[in-house]
């Protein structure tokens, strides 16, 4: 285990023009820990997302990924991200795919192969190694997509609305997947989504954010079922979905959104 | 932050006819129409007795072909070759011209006019001039014209191809620190096939056209375009058509070649 955090935001400003889209955000989020972004569109939570993943430079503050600069952590693959839609790529296979992040950095074809059939069995699609993104459902295709983020292992998983096209049934099923992988590979997560229930049941903490400017109204304590644990029962994700914690969790989140809202 | 799930411009394949009856239908639906079509045509030519030099009758033309098949066959491959030099050559260099224009603006600045200039230029115009520069002993001027022809579709589909990047694409490549030359190789070219294709598809047949229509204007007489002129010079009208129908066959093949080759390139991908 590493001393330094997955990500340190310090005092993170962000302006687009006259927009002022983060206003001296301040979040740490531990190794291992997972994190939920939620607020209203256009509260930052995506740009936020994106100034870790290094795809936007912060007008002021600092960001620390992995212990370095965002930059030198895109560059060292040190964070894995999967987008709203999946974004395959429709001519290669979805083993080509899962592979693409380890082709990019000059893996051998042979350890590529066998990482690509690991992180495959991991999302249960090892059965599909050789389909095309198009013979899959959107679920699938999104859990193709996690495996790509997977694939070289990073400390540090970035989603930005993964599960958002997907219908309830579908999206229920991915995040037990999700929290079941997160718990087996130990990896930080730093989620963004508009669902309260979603952020409540994934997360160690949910961070409500409110728009112009971009700021974290308040911190929230998620409802996590089975962190740090690599075998993780789908029917405990479905206790924890019905219990009284989950449902305070829900009230709270959706107290300090209103909050947000007012002020 | 949405992205279309289909990029503009991308062709959407029609929906196939259901069963296998809907298939036959299509297949057997047009033959019928240009069986009777041929059959009309006989029984005006008899019935009305038009002249040959009007409208020869069809029999008389299946006649033609019988007689000079190997004929055909020698002159057809002819033209055909340089059909397909010249496809080959002018899909090279329409090719290389888009990569070249999407990589570099100066290169765009400068290629992009001068192709569409080119797009405008009627290959009546260009095989006199060719046959005169290059003499007319060689096939050379004719595969230039094909190449010129080919050129600007090639060109404009590749281009147009190479500039479809899906957003989410383009994002997923920066967050893999992927050098230009990798999103080249893995996103933008592969990404690109399809146009790529449809430019091919559309260039195939004109390709035959020109390798014809360069024919008209001298040089070697060795070719369908100047079997065609020669023989309708001589009123041999039933002998032109035998070469036309060959010309038409020929089209079709490069058609069809065209198509296999999109539909392989294509194979799996959303339409």
């Amino acid at each position: 285990m590493s001393v330094t955090a997955a990500v340190e935001l310090a005092g993170l400003d962000k302006h687009f023009g006259d927009v002022h889209a983060l206003d001296g955000i301040d979040l740490t989020v531990a190794d291992g820990e997972f994190v939920s972004l939620i607020g209203p569109s256009g509260c930052g939570k995506s740009t936020l997302l994106r100034v870790v993943a290094d795809l936007e430079e912060p007008t002021g503050g600092s960001a620390v990924v992995a212990g370095k600069s965002p930059r030198q952590a895109r560059l060292d693959q040190e964070y894995g991200m999967a987008f709203q839609a999946a974004g395959l790529l429709e001519w290669r296979t979805v083993a080509e795919n899962v592979e693409l992040p380890l082709q990019v950095h000059g893996a051998p074809k042979v350890q590529r192969r066998a990482r690509a059939a690991e992180l495959l069995a991991l999302v249960g699609l090892a059965d599909f190694a050789r389909s095309r993104p198009a013979q899959l459902s959107g679920g699938m295709q999104q859990r193709v997509a996690i495996a790509r983020a997977l694939a070289p292992s990073p400390r540090l998983l970035l989603m930005d609305e993964p599960f958002g096209a997907l219908d309830e049934m579908s999206r229920e099923r991915m995040q037990a997947e999700l929290l079941r992988i997160a718990g087996e590979t130990g990896a930080a997560v730093l989620f963004v989504t508009h669902s309260i229930p979603e952020a409540v049941v994934l997360s160690d903490r949910v961070v409500v954010m409110s728009p112009r400017p971009g700021r974290i109204t308040e911190i929230v304590g998620g409802c996590r079922p089975g962190a740090g644990t690599a075998d993780l029962a789908p029917e405990h994700i479905d206790d924890v979905r019905e219990s009284s914690t989950f449902f305070a969790a829900i009230t709270a989140v959706r107290e300090a959104l209103r909050k947000g809202h007012d002020s | 932050m949405t992205a279309p799930l289909v990029p503009p411009g991308r062709r959407v394949r029609p929906a196939p006819v259901g069963g296998a009856r809907g298939r036959a239908g299509s297949v057997l639906a047009p033959v019928g129409f240009g069986v009777l079509v041929v059959l009309v045509w006989q029984l005006v030519v008899v019935t009305a007795g038009v002249p040959a030099f009007l409208l020869p009758a069809p029999t008389a033309i299946a006649a033609q072909i019988g007689g000079q098949f190997a004929v055909i066959v020698d002159t057809a491959a002819v033209t055909g070759s340089n059909a397909l030099v010249g496809l080959v050559a002018g899909f090279l260099v329409g090719f290389v011209l888009a990569v070249l224009a999407s990589s570099f603006r100066v290169v765009s600045d400068l290629t992009t006019p001068i192709v569409f200039a080119a797009s405008a230029v009627p290959i009546v115009a260009l095989a006199p001039v060719f046959t005169t520069m290059f003499g007319s002993t060689t096939e050379t001027p004719r595969r230039l014209v094909v190449a010129v022809v080919v050129i600007v579709p090639v060109f404009v589909s590749t281009a147009r191809g190479l500039r479809a990047v899906r957003p989410v694409h383009a994002e997923l490549m920066t967050a893999l620190a992927a050098t230009p030359g990798q999103f080249a190789r893995y996103v933008r070219l592969p990404g690109a096939v399809p146009f790529i294709m449809t430019g091919l598809r559309l260039a195939a047949p004109a390709a035959v056209i020109a390798s014809i229509v360069a024919e008209y204007f001298g040089g070697l007489q060795n070719g369908l375009g100047s079997r065609i002129t020669s023989a309708a010079a001589n009123t041999a009208y039933a002998r032109a058509w035998a070469f036309v129908v060959a010309s038409i066959v020929l089209g079709l093949l490069f058609f069809l070649a065209g198509l296999l080759a999109e539909r392989l390139a294509t194979r799996g991908r959303p339409v």
